[in-house]
């Protein structure tokens, strides 16, 4: 059984305009934001509830039910989190660029459903194309009546400010998105008391939502929230975007076709790894997530109840492949220098913690490990996410943190003898081995942006920068 | 928890039920039911943030065990908490670990060490062992950003209660974390300083010695320090402070939290002011002048030599040709000895405290509706007319502040000019300094609905002073009336800047006043007769009429106590005249001064560090001071000397010791009946307000006073008090002398284009009584057409209490 695309559909047959309004609206675009102006918030969310959309910022959180839980205090904002910054994640990177409206669309059925009347969209500092596209979108929009004061002809007003951010991954946790629109420090609240639904920005109650998931609204008004649910994909209801990246032979963004396994995803849509290699280890869902290897894991299907029971997640979506000559050590410390980096400092664990790891990896992959390191490298980890289990017993505000540990539990588990042989060796066993010194951990975990640009071997055309991105 | 029955739920710790308090944070509920959970970001007065996560246990509230912050979470019924599981345990072990793995092991020449949070939670919660090898975090250490504190960035914990304190309790955000991660850090703004008059609180509640003082660093081991309670005489809120000694010598003050009064919080002038005590200057004898020079002598001399002269006076020319000026920075007990001097030995009521900038002696205290600081919590509005609050009286400042911006009341300040609470102000209004009257009578005629709105709530407390010297008392007292006359209940609170004038004024030291809040009157003086004999019941002289009666030559000697006239009086130039025309002065100092150096005999005096007794504050509440050491050389309490005075005067006041001056006083006046040293050392520790209702033998009445002169053009003259200027003791305080503006004047932009001048320029001003070279300092602050000239600077020449003033740029 195959799913039809839904997000990526438009992109996928019009790859050279399915940014412009003209090709939007030839498709049936904003149909159903004039729609949803006849409709009640109840009926709205009601909708959205039914389909059991899952939110794709990496928690996984049914939608509806957020919208549901809208403190009555009035004016609500809406904020769509576009800061995508997990290292291995580059969904939203092509949402944005390639059908700006379908979100925005979105945006406008969801503040319909939550009485907003001003949304902001936090697009991360370092996509500045889809930054421009989404700008240039909203113009158009506004230009057409569908934004500002009176849209659709209706008594309803509705403005969207792109906001960009500068730099920071933590701005992509929702409170810390909040903080840093308000011109504050990016760092998360804590919850209780700050879940945005209830205190936001401003303090008044605000719906945070991926750029996916705004993007599959308009679609859940279009077939109706129920055949939404029953299109059953990944996430267990409805379709689920991939960023397939690392050491396979076609990386790239997927909107997955039907329910898979592992194998089928890495070797049939990623067309298996790089050189014909032996797969070594993937991470299922970004940087966050707990690895997954071929011996336990391969035949397990990618849906969140099973990498859950798993102990991981599918978190952003973005799955990072491994092949047999990945140094393990340098794929850890690249994880953890890479959260130690971006941790806002605000929780002693966090702060100080990662930054240790780090420097007890650097120290191993450099060749001046002890014998006690793995130990004590687990046992500090232990003290940030406390039993290293998943999901974590954080000891932190937000889940940066714990985050950080993920590959160690893998090294923990996994690679125990390969970290052992670094210290035994006092150096790098790659390394030594071919006399390189090239790092052998996929570059786009150390959250450098896609491995790919574009995602070019995708099952998505590419859109390169000379093909339709015109003056703007 | 705002109202109603307080309502209790059963939390289990450890296996052991309690009830407490519902809504209540588990950190502080554990700790009433004797569990202490570690904590360095919290703190009672501040906002929880958890941050440092040290405070982790783990808690099931039904959903099964989870690790939450105890500062951020309110208990709840049924809740189960485990403070000494493994899970709890390894968290919080971990984060002392990961704390003290940067931490720079400086303890041996750290401060803090010794009374470090950071090294007595190491070791009763952490894991012992530090298994760190890496290099540790590098900075410069320490860095100035203050005057008066120092950052260490290396033994930072980044609990955020500096930057949260900054933000939230003063209202002067200039310490910010910067940069994220491993590598954030405080730090002050590029070219701005963390110039708070508050800084110093900020080195207290650093857990950690990252914050230092500068008058302190390296000047003690906490476990050396000898302490004892006692309130600051730097404030009229008289906040509790403990005095702190190291080897005889005072080296600091630390705020002590009570909710009476000042939270814990000090002004830095509160804090750093003791410099003066160990100064060089400080007299150690008596000192007799001898063909023109000082010589040191003898008590026995002194008194005699002193007291002959005032003797004589008394005998040749009456009581009336005597006067006292001072006792508002002594003790209460003094104030007794000095207002019984004053009427008994010497015969007059030419007494006064005040310096001639004061509300009326009955205004003062007298008034009936007296508020409580604590009444600010429950204020719906607040009014501040008067002096700035940050400037002059930083206590009240920093509850009126909590008051607005935390509590909800709603704050009007009137000021001439922006005043530190602006921004927390749901209305300000400026007037010209001297057109006082003219806003009451706006104000009353309706013009500003949304201020006599808010005064028409229930519950209003209302701040009154003068705010500028060319108001003069009578506006506040217009004010007094405005207030008094609406809607709802009002309470008042008089200001007045210096620290013990309110205890003073109830030990009778005003023309009008005798001990306990009582008029000079035939009846007054007869409540007193079994105490104090025959003495005159006729009001005497305040300030300036006691200076105009010098230069007349009315009156012929003069007993100066703790007052500068000559640098305090608002027109220092008459006082000046008087001094010199005086044929008679006897001082009691801890100085020479510019106005003791007119003395024949100088009585060498205690600080309030130095002697035991109690002291009054701007709302009435007597408090306990306590001594740590001896004055230097042969110092003596006031009492002491006065009570010899008399004695060669042939009055003896019959006073034996301070303690006994207390029973007397509590016998005599009515306001203090029971107010017991015992009871307050050992029953209320935070003192007692003595009581107004129906015990005052005043009535204070306002006067309806008509409207000034207005001016028709130029520029009005504003002179108000700054929180640092020469007083005698900051200018023998050197970390707190270099901090007062000198000689400025602030204009508006639009004046100094006007007058054609740029900043730095000197202006000459010129009033009626004075004139003198200012530099210039372009404020926004200061609206167009008023001039600010801070009172007291170093260098600076006084204009008086006129509010016309010409300006022009000086000829250099
Ligand atoms: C450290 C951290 C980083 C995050 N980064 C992103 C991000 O870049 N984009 C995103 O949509 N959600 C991110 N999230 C999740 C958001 O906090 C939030 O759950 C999400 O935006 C909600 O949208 P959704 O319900 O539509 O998924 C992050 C969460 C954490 C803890
Ligand atoms: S876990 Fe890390 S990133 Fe998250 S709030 Fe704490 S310090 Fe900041
Ligand atoms: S300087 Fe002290 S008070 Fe300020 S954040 Fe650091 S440890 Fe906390
Ligand atoms: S004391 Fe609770 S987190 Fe710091």
């Amino acid at each position: 059984m195959s799913t039809p695309l839904v997000v990526t559909k438009r992109m996928t047959e019009y790859p050279s305009d399915s940014h412009t309004i003209a090709r939007y609206e030839a498709t049936g675009g904003y149909e159903q934001a004039k729609r949803a102006l006849g409709m009640t918030r109840d009926e709205l969310v009601g909708e959205v509830k039914t389909s059991e959309l899952l939110g794709r910022g990496g928690a996984a959180f049914p939608a509806g039910v957020k919208w549901g839980f809208l403190a009555p205090e009035r004016p609500a904002y809406l904020v769509v989190n576009a800061d995508e910054s997990e290292p291995g994640t580059f969904k939203d990177r092509q949402l944005l660029e390639r059908d700006p409206h379908q979100m925005i669309e979105g945006m406008i059925i969801t503040a319909i459903a939550n009485e907003a009347h001003l949304a902001f969209i936090y697009i991360r500092g370092e996509y500045p194309k889809p930054a421009r596209r989404t700008q240039r979108a909203i113009e158009e929009a506004y230009q057409n009546g569908y934004l500002g004061r009176g849209i659709f002809g209706s008594d309803y007003d509705l403005d969207i400010v792109v906001h960009l951010g500068a730099g920071a991954y933590i701005c992509g946790e929702e409170t810390a998105l909040i903080n840093s629109l308000e011109g504050e420090r990016g760092e998360p609240r804590l919850k209780p008391p700050y879940f945005p639904a209830a205190k936001g920005l401003y303090m008044k109650p605000t719906i945070v939502n991926n750029v996916e998931t705004m993007s599959n609204i308009p679609h859940i008004l279009e077939m109706g929230g129920e055949a939404y649910r029953d299109l059953v994909i990944a996430l267990d209801t409805g379709t689920y975007m991939i960023s397939l990246s690392g050491h396979v032979k076609r990386p790239g963004n997927y909107e997955l076709p039907h329910t898979l396994s592992w194998r089928e995803l890495i070797y049939d849509i990623g067309g298996g790894i790089r050189d014909d290699k032996e797969l070594k280890a993937w991470i299922p869902g970004g940087a966050s997530a707990p690895w997954f290897v071929p011996d336990e894991h391969l035949d397990l299907i990618v849906a969140k109840e099973a990498c859950a029971l798993a102990g991981s997640m599918l978190g952003s979506g973005a799955v990072v492949v491994m092949d047999e000559d990945t140094c393990m050590v340098r794929a850890a410390e690249r994880i953890v220098r890479f959260f130690s980096h971006e941790s806002c400092g605000q929780c002693t664990p966090c702060r100080e913690g990662t930054t240790w790891m780090e420097m007890i990896l650097r120290r191993i992959d450099e060749g001046a490990g002890r014998p006690v390191d793995l130990d004590l490298l687990i046992d500090v980890s232990d003290g940030i996410s406390v039993g290293l289990q998943w999901p974590p017993k954080m000891t932190t505000i937000c889940p940066l943190g714990p985050s950080a540990v993920s590959p160690i539990i893998a090294l923990r588990d996994y690679f125990r003898d390969e970290v052992q042989r670094h210290v035994d060796l006092g150096g790098c066993p790659f390394e030594l081995k071919s006399g390189e010194t090239r790092a052998r951990a996929p570059s786009s975990l150390a959250g450098a942006g896609p491995e790919v640009r574009g995602g070019s071997t995708g099952s998505i055309p590419s859109d390169r920068e000379s093909a339709g991105e015109g003056s703007s | 928890m705002t109202s109603g029955q307080p309502e209790f739920v059963t939390i289990t710790i450890d296996g052991r039920e309690h009830q407490v308090l519902s809504g209540e944070m588990l950190i502080t509920a554990a700790e009433d039911s004797g569990t202490y959970i570690p904590r360095f970001c919290w703190h009672p007065r501040m906002t929880p943030v958890g941050m440092c996560r040290v405070c982790i246990v783990e808690v099931d509230t039904g959903r099964g065990p989870a690790l939450i912050p105890a500062c951020m979470n309110p208990v709840s019924d049924g809740m189960v908490v485990a403070t000494q599981s493994d899970v709890t345990k390894k968290a919080q072990e971990a984060v002392l670990e990961f704390l003290l793995a940067n931490h720079p092991l400086d303890c041996p020449v750290c401060d803090k060490g010794g009374e470090c949070p950071l090294q007595d939670q190491a070791l009763s919660h952490g894991p012992g062992e530090s298994r760190f090898v890496e290099i540790k975090r590098n900075y410069e250490k320490p860095i100035p950003i203050s005057d008066l504190v120092l950052l260490d960035r290396e033994r930072c914990i980044l609990c955020d209660r500096c930057t949260r304190f900054s933000r939230e309790i003063s209202g002067d955000p200039l310490i910010e974390f910067f940069d994220r991660g491993n590598k954030t850090q405080v730090n002050t703004f590029p070219d701005h300083p963390f110039a708070s008059y508050f800084s110093g609180n900020t080195v207290q509640l650093c857990p950690v010695g990252a914050l230092t003082a500068g008058p302190y660093r390296f000047r003690a081991r906490p476990w050396d320090l000898l302490k004892v309670v006692s309130s600051s005489l730097f404030d009229t809120a008289h906040p509790r402070i403990e005095v702190h000694a190291s080897q005889n010598e005072i080296v600091r003050y630390t705020g002590v939290d009570n909710d009476a009064t000042n939270h814990g919080w000090l002004s830095d002038k509160a804090r750093f002011g003791f410099e003066y005590i160990h100064s060089e200057d400080r007299l150690g004898a008596p000192l007799v002048r001898r063909k023109g020079v000082y010589e040191a002598t003898d008590w026995a001399e002194a008194i005699d030599v002193a007291a002959d002269r005032l003797g004589l006076i008394r005998d040749e020319s009456g009581g009336d040709a005597l006067a006292v000026i001072g006792g508002a920075h002594g003790t209460n007990e003094d104030a007794y000895a000095l207002s019984k001097f004053a009427r008994v030995a010497l015969g007059t009521n030419n007494v006064d405290c005040r310096l001639g900038d004061s509300l009326s002696s009955h205004f003062l205290a007298g008034t009936v509706d007296r508020a409580t600081i604590g009444q600010l919590d429950d204020a719906d509005t607040i009014l501040v007319w008067g002096p700035d609050l940050k400037e002059e009286h930083p206590t009240l400042y920093l509850r009126v502040r909590r008051a607005a911006q935390e509590l909800g009341a709603e704050l009007v300040v009137v000021h001439p000019r922006a005043t530190g609470l602006d921004d927390v102000a749901f209305r300000k209004l400026t007037y010209r300094p001297g057109e006082g009257f003219d806003l009451v009578q706006a104000l009353d005629d309706g013009r500003y609905p949304d201020v006599i709105e808010a005064l028409d709530a229930d519950n209003v407390v209302a701040l009154i002073g003068i705010a500028s010297h060319a108001d003069g008392p009578h506006v506040a007292e217009a004010v007094a009336a405005l207030v008094r006359a609406r809607r709802g209940r009002s309470d008042l609170l008089p200001l007045n800047s210096r620290a013990n004038t309110y205890g003073a004024l109830d030990m009778g030291l005003a023309p009008d006043l005798l001990p306990g809040r009582v008029g000079v009157s035939q009846e007054g003086v007869g409540r007193l007769r079994d105490h104090w004999g025959e003495v005159p019941s006729v009001p005497g002289r305040d300030t300036a009429g006691i200076l105009e009666g010098l230069i007349s030559g009315e009156i012929r000697g003069l007993l100066l106590v703790g007052a500068d006239p000559v640098r305090d009086f608002p027109i220092p130039a008459l006082a000046e005249e008087a001094l010199e025309a005086a044929e008679w002065v006897v001082a009691i100092d801890l100085f020479i001064t510019d106005s003791t150096r007119h003395a024949e005999v100088i009585l060498p005096a205690e600080t309030f560090t130095e002697k035991e007794g109690t002291v009054t504050n701007v709302e009435g509440r007597v408090q306990k001071l306590n001594n740590i050491r001896p004055g230097p050389g042969q110092t003596r309490p006031d009492w002491a000397m006065l009570d010899d005075l008399a004695h060669r005067i042939g009055a003896p006041l019959g006073l034996s010791s301070a303690e006994a001056i207390s029973k007397e006083i509590s016998t005599v006046a009515p306001a203090y009946v029971g107010v017991s040293w015992d009871l307050l050392e050992w029953e209320a520790r935070d003192g007692v307000v003595v009581p107004l209702e129906g015990e005052s033998q005043l009535a204070h009445i306002p006067v309806a006073v008509a409207t000034d002169g207005k001016r028709e053009n130029g520029l009005s003259l504003h002179v108000a008090r700054t929180m640092y200027d020469d007083g005698v003791r900051l200018r023998h305080s050197p970390s707190l002398s270099r901090l007062a503006l000198g000689p400025v004047v602030l204009v508006n932009p639009l004046d100094a284009t006007a007058l054609d001048a740029v900043p730095g320029d000197s202006l000459r001003l010129v009033t009626v009584s004075g004139e003198g070279r200012f530099e210039m300092v372009v404020d926004e602050g200061t609206p167009a057409g008023t001039v600010y000239v801070p009172f007291n600077q170093p260098g600076a020449t006084a204009l008086g209490i006129d509010s016309a003033v010409e300006a022009e740029v000086a000829d250099a």
